[in-house]
């Protein structure tokens, strides 16, 4: 390797991270590019014509009346889970039970509303703690595990998923735990008491499209998260813990606090984000239902990855998200099933995660060649 | 109400068709729980064996619905299910991208396309016939259950001990354990670590892909998106159950069989208990011993640590 190498001049080290910065973004497009032909590959063998499907989309999504009130809506509780899944990820904990903790928190919010006897604006609140805390004991149990018993917290809160699914659906067949107590059921449907209407959230209407003021919550918790990640004390050694436990460790950031509380804060996130379903109206109609999660726990994991742990960067990626998720009701028209829209977002992730491993493969060999040279 | 319960119990364990029901519901677990206890071995908790389970379904619909034949669609559902495992595999040990996030993302793709495919294409598909081994059927309780069932079933039997012969008796096994216990050690040795891995997650898609296909020829005979539902899961809880050993994790098998099977037979013998709890079992179970025996079973020390020469 020569020296000019190894010290280059002002001039082409702006040149190189141009280039670089080229690299790789060609990469990530490249990526995103194979995905989609993938999905249109896909859609073009059964028979289906991506462009009316992704004009289909658009209409469900954004164009139609009142659609992007509604990818609005949807994008919240996507958008609160990708930001609890920031944290533990800043940590270096890898937390993928989002689906379990925000049902949870759903269904504790509802066992509080259920049982208080009182409504109104302040049983709202203490309905969205019951949420934060349901979310946040469901963590608990994998941080306890990881950090008392030494089980990784990956196994666990995967395994809490399919524990969380049944408890609460053992609590929907019992009338005095979530079940609504109402004789005159047609059908007996395991659903829970409606929320009362002076307990619900605001919603606000906007050129025809509705969503609840839970929006602002989001967005400003997504600010919060930012800063705190970037900006405290706190988030720096989260951050240490994550890069380097062992360096953290030397530095005195305890391991089992930190890293608890990041799991803990994640769950509350989910927890959080289940209350707000419940309460703004979009998910079961104001009341618990066996199926409530409906996948917005794993895909608000999707979104984090996506977003590649940047609480700001999380916004923009759950609107699209959830995007697809209100576009694929606008499907049925075409006569393309809307499952399809699963494979894109799969088939997004995938490829979004590609990139920066391909650079990091990358770089190593660059930097294994180079010390090569050297020796 | 005790009392109620132990007759109830006892009506069950009475039932032929318990065993019957128990033991296939626990076969098709030990399809997943075989393989995915090489990969765990080799270092990788493979959670896509659950999207390599339905893909394997998925194309052992697809397969018999285009040549009618059995076993040319257990085949294809082993190959579908090898495409899953090498996906994960060259995502996680080649590009070393995270191997959770990489299985989880796997999963909801198999799931959406399968869905997707069964919507526009709907395969035609039938069960395959039960062959009773002549003999051993005879048996009373046990026989009809473990000789008596839909012949898919029996290619468990040999897997089980082959599985077993691999990894303890071949040089490709101890280098596959050597790969999960130590990557840094096996890589001075010259055993490529990355290749160990990716060929035990492979080996975990295959057998996957066969479970799912059992699942489909040899029990439920039609597919559904739910067909799996969570069972690719309940086979790694079983492996970890199971404390990586090929024995526990076939016990663990046995065990969450069973107790779906109890689940389902329990309210048609008169004793409505409580399917939640039982449904929850495997986990709960899965998570309890992990807790109390902890430090007595022994994991592959390097289980779930990606391998990059030079890094820790």
């Amino acid at each position: 390797m020569t020296t000019a190498a190894l010290a280059p001049g002002a001039e082409s080290a702006r040149f190189s991270r141009t280039r670089e910065g080229a690299t790789v973004l060609a990469v990530y497009l490249t990526s995103i590019a194979v995905a989609l032909l993938v999905a249109a590959l896909v859609l073009w063998a059964t028979g289906g014509s991506p462009t009316t499907v992704l004009s289909a989309m658009l209409d469900g999504s954004v164009r139609a009346d009142a659609r992007w009130g509604r990818t609005i809506s949807e994008a919240i509780p996507l958008l609160l889970v990708a930001l609890g899944t920031t944290v533990n990820a800043k940590a270096g904990l890898v937390n993928i039970g989002q689906e379990g903790q925000l049902f949870v928190g759903a269904a504790l919010a509802t066992y509080v509303f259920t049982h208080i006897g009182v409504s109104g604006p302040f049983v709202l609140i203490l309905i969205m703690l019951a949420g934060v805390v349901g979310g946040a004991i469901w963590a608990g149990i994998a941080s306890a595990l990881r950090y008392r018993r030494r089980m990784p917290e990956v196994l666990t809160t995967l395994l809490l998923v399919f524990v969380a699914a049944q408890l609460v659906g053992y609590g929907l067949k019992n009338s005095n735990l979530l079940l609504d107590p109402t004789p005159d059921q047609a059908n007996r449907l395991l659903v829970s008491e409606r929320l009362d209407p002076s307990t619900r959230l605001p919603r606000l209407s906007w050129f025809g499209n509705e969503f609840p003021v839970s929006a602002f919550v989001a967005l400003a918790l997504a600010v919060v998260v930012a800063l705190v990640l970037s900006r405290t004390i706190v988030g720096f050694r989260l951050q240490m813990l994550g890069r380097g436990p062992r360096t953290a460790h030397r530095a005195g950031v305890s391991e089992s606090r930190y890293g608890g509380m990041a799991l803990v804060v994640s769950g509350a996130f989910c927890g959080l984000a289940g209350a707000f379903m419940l309460v703004g109206g979009d998910f079961g109609n104001y009341r618990l239902t066996p199926g409530f999660a409906v996948n917005i726990g794993w895909e608000g994991l999707l979104v984090a990855l996506v977003a590649r742990s940047h609480p700001i960067v999380a916004i923009p990626a759950a609107f699209v998200f959830a995007a697809l998720r209100t576009g694929s009701g606008f499907l049925a028209a075409t006569g393309v099933d809307r499952d399809i829209t699963k494979v894109v977002q799969a088939l997004l992730v995938l490829a979004l995660l590609g990139p920066p491993a391909i650079l990091f493969v990358r770089d190593r060999r660059r930097a294994l060649a180079a010390a090569r040279d050297r020796v | 109400m005790i009392v109620d319960f132990f007759s109830a119990v006892g009506d069950v364990l009475s039932s032929e068709s318990t065993y019957s029901s128990g033991w296939r519901l626990a076969t098709a677990l030990g399809f997943v729980a075989v393989g995915e206890w090489i990969a765990e071995r080799a270092g990788t908790i493979n959670i896509s064996v659950e999207g390599a389970m339905l893909g394997g379904a998925f194309a052992a619909a697809m397969g018999y619905d285009a040549t009618g034949s059995i076993a040319v669609g257990l085949l294809v559902g082993a190959g579908a299910g090898l495409v899953v495992g090498a996906v994960q595999a060259h995502f996680s040990h080649n590009l070393t991208a995270n191997q959770f996030v990489v299985g989880l993302t796997l999963n909801i793709l198999v799931l959406g396309l399968a869905s997707f495919l069964n919507s526009t294409l709907k395969p035609e598909t039938a069960a395959a016939h039960v062959f009773e081994v002549p003999g051993l059927v005879e048996i009373p309780l046990l026989g009809p259950a473990l000789f008596g069932q839909p012949w898919p079933l029996y290619l468990l039997y040999p897997l089980v001990p082959l599985a077993w012969w691999l990894v303890h008796r071949t040089r490709w096994g101890l280098e596959v354990r050597a790969v999960g216990e130590n990557p840094q050690a096996a890589d001075v040795s010259s055993i490529n670590v990355n290749a160990r891995r990716r060929q035990a997650i492979y080996i975990a898609g295959i057998t996957s892909g066969l479970g799912g296909g059992y699942l489909l020829l040899g029990q439920v005979g039609w597919y559904e998106d739910s067909i799996v539902g969570g069972q690719g899961f309940i086979a790694i809880a079983a492996v970890i159950f199971g404390g990586w050993t090929l024995r526990g994790a076939m016990l663990g098998c046995l065990l969450f069989g069973s107790a779906n099977s109890f689940r389902l037979s329990l309210p048609g013998v008169g004793h409505p208990l409580n399917s939640e709890l039982l449904s929850s079992l495997p986990f709960v179970l899965t998570i309890c011993v992990m807790a109390l025996f902890a430090h007595r079973t022994r994991e592959p020390q390097s289980l779930a640590r990606p391998f990059i020469r030079g890094l820790r």
